[in-house]
C-alpha cells in the first residue's frame, strides 16, 4: 500500500496555528482594553500631588507616554519570552504572579485528578442505567449543583464542615513555610467546593455525549449480537463519545485556572485570582494584563488539546481511505 | 422432517405511541426448518422488522410482547429474562441489518467487530475466529481476504461492508440468520453481487434464514417460501413459485403494482417546439474531483427524462446544477431560449419559480415544525403574492391535486405517512407553478404500492399541467413506468441517451447492459441464470 497524505497532520497543525492566532488576538484585546480604562495609574499614585508635571514625569518613567502599539509589541515580545515586565509597584510581574500561579495550579491539579475520572465514571453509570434511580438521583443533584452560584456552594460547604462540624479550617491561607500535609488539610474545603461545581457539569455532559451515541444503529446491532449492556456502553458507545467528552473536560480544566477567582476569595486562598483582584484594586496594569493573558492561554490551550483529541479519536481522519 | 429451527406461534407485539399501546403484530404464526429460507414481504409498517427482531428475542424500546411464543430450537425466548435471551443472539441466531454503514461501529476495525461474539461467547480463540472470518471473507468473495479485516468500516465500499456483515452474522455458525432488507440500500449492480454472496453462503453453510424485503423480485431469488405481511397479519403464505405464479390474496397481487403500471407510449403529452432546457458541455467539480464532464442534454416541454446510474455517478449533482444549488465549472445552461445564470442567487424570482426540485426524503425536506398549510403557503406568498382567502383556496386546490384530504392542511409532517409526506413535498413544488420539476429519487423511500400511486399521480399531473420532469432514479422499474427519454450516467458522464424504447432495446452500451441485466426479474431462477451465465 502506498502512503497517502495524512489529512490529520495538516488538521492538527491548522488547529495549533489557529490557537496561536487566537491567543495573539486575545492579547491585543487585553492590551487595548486595559489601555482604554479611564483614570491614570500615575495620577492615582500621586494622589494629592498629581500636578500635570509630576504625572508626565511618572508616565515617562513607566514608559506610558509611548504610542500604544509600540508598548503592545514590546509587551508581547517580552511575554513570549516569559517576561511579563515590571509591575508598577516595582517588582517583576512574574515574581508577583509566579507563586500565586503555582498555588492555583496545585489546587486545580488535585481537583482535576479527582474530578475527571470520577465524573466520567458517573456519567457512564448514568448513561448505562438511564432512567433508573441512580441516573435520576445524579441528574437531579447535578442540576441543583449547577444552578446554585459557586460562592453559595462554597459557603454551604464552609458552614457544614468548618462551622458546624469543625472538621476543616474555613480559611485556606496556605503559606510556603507550611509542610505539605498542613497545606493539603487547609485546601480540602476549596477542593471540595470546586469538585461539586465541575463534577456536576462534566457528569451531565458525559451522560449526554454517550446517550447521543447510544441512539446510533450500531448500538442496536451490538445488542443484537448479544453484547451485555455494560459492554455496549464501554466498548461501543464510549469510543465514539470521546470528542464531546474531551471538550467538556477542557472547558472545566480551564475554569479551574481562570474561573476560581470567587472560590479563592471566599476561602482566602492565595491563588492567581486573588493576585488579579489585588492588581485591579491597585491599578497595576502589567499584573492585570499578565493574569488575563494566562487565563486566556489556559482556555485556548485546553480547548486546543480537546480539539486535537477529538480529531485523533475520529477513525475517519486517523485512518483515511 | 427435522424439528423447526424457529417456531413463532400466534405472536402479538404492541408498540407504545402517544402513551397508548397499539398492536403492530397481531397473531403471526411461522415456522422455519433447517436450511430453509423464508421470505417476509410487505410494505413498510407491516411489522416485518418487528417480527425479524422478535426472532432474536429482541424488542425495540417501546414495544412489548402481548401474546404468543417465539421458540428458537425449542427454547421459548420471551419466557426467559433478557440476560439469558441475550446469550442466544450472535451465537444461535444472528442479524444482518439494512445499512451496514450504520450498523458497523466506526471506531473499531472490521475484524474486531466480526470476531467479537465468537471470542466472547462462541468458544473460539482469537486466532481460530480470525481464521474462520478469513474463510468467510473468501466465501463471500471479498477482496484481499487476509487483510480485509484490518480495515475500518469507512475504508470499504457499501457492498463490501454488507458482505462483511454477513460474515459477522455467520461467525458463530448460527442456526438462523435474519436478513432485514440487506440489499435495499444498494445500487442494482451492487445488489446482484451481494445477493449472489448471500445466496451462496446460505446454501453452502445450510443455515436457515428469514429474508425481509419489500421487493418481490429479490425474494424470488433467495427464498423457498414467502409470507406476505400486512398490518401485522400474514395474509398469504406459500412456496415462492406459487406466490409468483398464482398469488391468492388481493393484497399480494398489488405487490406487482409498479411492475404492472400501464406504460404510456403514445407521447401525446409531449409538446412541440423548442426544448425547455438545454444543457451543453456542462462540467462540475468538487475541489479537484470532476463529478460531471461534458454533459449534453435537452428536456422538452411536457417531457419526462429519466436520469439513471448508480450512486456516485453524478445524477444528483446534475439536478443540483440545474436548480442552481451547485455552480458548474464549465458549459452552459439555456432555459426557454435564455441563458440560465449558474447560481440560484443570481437568478430572478421568476426563473427560480419555473424550476423546482423534490428530494428523496420528505422527512428531511419538510420542516417538522411547520403545518402543511404553512409549508404550502410560503411558496404561494413568495412567488405569487397570494394572501388570505385566495391563498387558502389555492392550498386546498393543491391538496386535492396531490390527492390529500383538505383536513391535512392542519397536520405536521410527523403526523403523516411516508407517502403523504412525499405528496406534500410534491404539492409544495407545484405551488410555484413550475415548468420543470427535478425529482431526485422521490419514490425510492416508498414501498411499491405507494410508489405506484405517486408515479401515477405525477403522470396525471403532467397530462393536466404540461409540466416537464427530470426523474433522477436508480430504479429501472420506475424508468419503464414513467420515462419518455432515458439518460444513462456513469462516473460523471452520459454514456447513452435516447427514447425509452431505443435505450431499453438491444443492442446496449456495455454499461447500460450491466445496469439492465442487474435488475432482478419478477421470476424465480433469475439469479441462478445470472450465476450460470457468469460461470460459463
Amino acid at each position: 500500500m502506498t502512503r497517502k497524505p495524512r489529512p490529520i497532520l495538516s488538521m492538527v497543525a491548522s488547529r495549533v496555528g489557529l490557537g496561536v492566532l487566537s491567543l495573539v488576538i486575545v492579547s491585543l484585546v487585553i492590551f487595548s482594553a486595559v489601555a482604554m480604562l479611564p483614570g491614570s495609574y500615575a495620577s492615582a499614585i500621586l494622589g494629592q500631588n498629581a500636578t500635570p508635571e509630576a504625572v508626565a514625569a511618572m508616565e515617562e518613567q513607566l514608559g506610558l507616554n509611548e504610542p500604544w502599539f509600540l508598548r503592545y509589541l514590546g509587551w508581547l515580545g517580552a511575554a513570549a519570552m516569559g517576561d511579563m515586565g515590571m509591575s508598577f509597584a516595582g517588582r517583576p510581574v512574574m515574581d508577583v504572579i509566579g507563586p500565586r500561579l503555582l498555588n492555583t495550579v496545585v489546587l486545580a491539579s488535585i481537583t482535576a485528578v479527582i474530578a475527571v475520572p470520577v465524573s466520567i465514571a458517573l456519567g457512564i453509570v448514568c448513561a448505562r442505567f438511564r432512567g433508573r434511580f441512580i441516573d435520576k438521583f445524579l441528574s437531579t443533584s447535578t442540576l441543583a449543583s449547577i444552578s446554585v452560584p459557586e460562592f453559595f456552594v462554597a459557603y454551604i460547604v464552609m458552614m457544614v464542615l468548618a462551622v458546624k462540624l469543625q472538621l476543616f479550617p474555613s480559611m485556606a491561607g496556605i503559606r510556603a513555610s507550611m509542610d505539605w500535609g498542613d497545606q493539603l488539610y487547609r485546601m480540602v474545603l476549596p477542593i471540595l467546593t470546586l469538585l461539586l461545581v465541575i463534577l456536576a457539569h462534566m457528569v451531565r455532559n458525559t451522560r449526554a455525549a454517550i446517550l447521543s451515541v447510544m441512539a446510533s444503529p450500531y448500538i442496536e446491532m451490538a445488542r443484537l449480537k448479544g453484547e451485555p449492556e455494560a459492554r455496549v456502553v464501554m466498548r461501543q458507545a464510549l469510543p465514539n463519545a470521546i470528542g464531546p467528552i474531551a471538550s467538556v473536560v477542557a472547558l472545566n480544566l480551564a475554569y479551574l485556572i481562570s474561573g476560581v477567582v470567587v472560590i479563592e476569595v471566599v476561602f482566602v486562598y492565595p491563588g492567581v485570582g486573588q493576585a488579579m483582584i489585588d492588581a485591579v484594586r491597585n491599578r497595576d496594569v502589567p499584573v492585570i494584563q499578565a493574569c488575563a493573558l494566562i487565563f486566556a492561554a489556559a482556555y485556548i490551550g485546553f480547548n486546543l488539546i480537546a480539539d486535537v483529541i477529538s480529531i485523533i479519536s475520529n477513525p475517519r481522519l486517523l485512518h483515511p481511505r | 422432517m427435522a424439528s423447526p429451527v424457529i417456531e413463532i406461534n400466534d405472536l402479538r407485539i404492541d408498540a407504545k405511541a402517544n402513551d397508548e399501546w397499539s398492536a403492530i403484530v397481531r397473531g403471526v404464526t411461522l415456522a422455519i426448518h433447517p436450511g430453509e429460507v423464508l421470505g417476509l414481504v410487505g410494505e413498510s409498517g407491516a411489522g416485518k422488522s418487528t417480527i425479524g427482531l422478535a426472532a432474536l428475542g429482541y424488542l425495540r424500546p417501546g414495544a412489548r410482547v402481548s401474546g404468543g411464543t417465539v421458540r428458537l430450537q425449542g427454547q421459548d425466548l420471551f419466557a426467559i429474562p433478557e440476560d439469558e435471551r441475550r446469550r442466544f443472539r450472535g451465537t444461535k441466531v444472528a442479524y444482518v441489518a439494512q445499512s451496514a454503514q450504520a450498523a458497523f461501529n466506526p471506531a473499531h476495525r472490521l475484524m474486531d467487530q466480526i470476531v467479537m461474539v465468537a471470542v466472547d461467547r462462541g468458544g473460539l480463540t482469537r486466532a481460530e475466529a480470525e481464521a474462520r472470518a478469513v474463510a468467510l471473507f473468501t466465501a463471500l468473495k471479498l477482496p484481499d481476504p487476509a487483510q480485509f479485516g484490518s480495515r475500518f468500516p469507512h475504508q470499504v465500499s457499501g457492498g463490501q461492508l454488507q458482505r462483511a456483515m454477513v460474515a459477522m452474522a455467520m461467525i458463530c455458525n448460527p442456526a438462523l440468520i435474519v436478513f432485514d432488507e440487506p440489499t435495499t440500500a444498494l445500487d442494482v449492480t451492487t445488489q446482484v453481487e451481494v445477493l449472489i454472496s448471500i445466496r451462496n453462503v446460505i446454501r453452502d453453510f445450510g443455515v436457515a434464514a428469514i429474508y425481509i424485503t419489500h421487493d418481490l423480485a429479490v425474494v424470488a431469488q433467495i427464498a423457498h417460501r414467502v409470507a406476505v405481511l400486512r398490518h401485522g397479519v400474514v395474509v398469504e403464505e406459500a412456496p415462492i413459485a406459487q406466490i409468483m405464479d398464482a398469488p391468492q390474496h388481493p393484497y399480494t397481487k398489488t405487490l406487482w403494482a409498479v411492475h404492472e403500471m400501464p406504460v404510456d407510449t403514445s407521447a401525446t403529452h409531449l409538446q412541440k417546439g423548442a426544448p425547455l432546457l438545454t444543457i451543453s458541455r456542462l462540467s462540475a467539480r468538487y475541489k479537484q474531483f470532476e463529478v460531471l464532464q461534458d454533459i449534453n442534454l435537452q428536456i422538452g416541454r411536457g417531457e419526462t427524462v429519466a436520469l439513471v446510474g448508480e450512486s456516485g455517478s453524478g445524477k444528483s449533482t446534475l439536478g443540483r446544477v440545474i436548480v442552481g444549488l451547485k455552480e458548474p465549472s464549465g458549459g452552459s445552461l439555456t432555459y426557454d431560449g435564455e441563458p440560465l445564470p449558474p447560481l440560484v442567487s443570481r437568478r430572478s424570482l421568476g426563473t427560480i419559480r419555473r424550476v423546482q426540485i423534490i428530494y428523496q426524503s420528505a422527512d428531511t425536506a419538510l420542516n417538522p415544525r411547520h403545518t402543511v398549510r404553512k409549508i404550502l403557503g410560503r411558496p404561494l406568498a413568495l412567488y405569487h403574492g397570494l394572501r388570505g382567502a385566495r391563498r387558502e383556496a389555492r392550498i386546498q386546490e393543491l391538496l386535492r391535486m396531490v390527492e390529500l384530504d383538505p383536513t391535512h392542511a392542519d397536520r405536521l409532517p410527523g403526523q403523516l405517512s411516508g407517502g403523504q409526506k412525499q405528496r406534500v413535498a410534491i404539492a409544495r413544488a407545484l405551488a410555484a407553478d413550475p415548468e420543470l420539476i427535478i425529482c431526485d429519487e422521490i419514490t425510492s423511500a416508498l414501498d411499491k404500492v405507494v410508489q405506484a400511486e405517486v408515479l401515477r399521480m405525477l403522470l396525471e399531473l403532467q397530462a393536466r399541467l404540461g409540466v416537464s420532469y427530470l426523474f433522477i432514479t436508480h430504479d429501472i422499474e420506475v424508468v419503464r413506468a414513467v420515462a419518455d427519454r432515458v439518460v444513462v450516467m456513469q462516473s460523471g458522464r452520459i454514456v447513452e441517451q435516447g427514447a425509452k424504447a431505443e435505450v431499453f432495446a438491444p443492442p446496449h452500451q456495455p454499461y447500460t447492459e450491466t445496469l439492465l441485466a442487474s435488475v432482478p426479474d419478477m421470476a424465480v431462477g433469475w439469479l441462478d441464470r445470472i450465476i450460470a451465465e457468469r460461470a460459463a
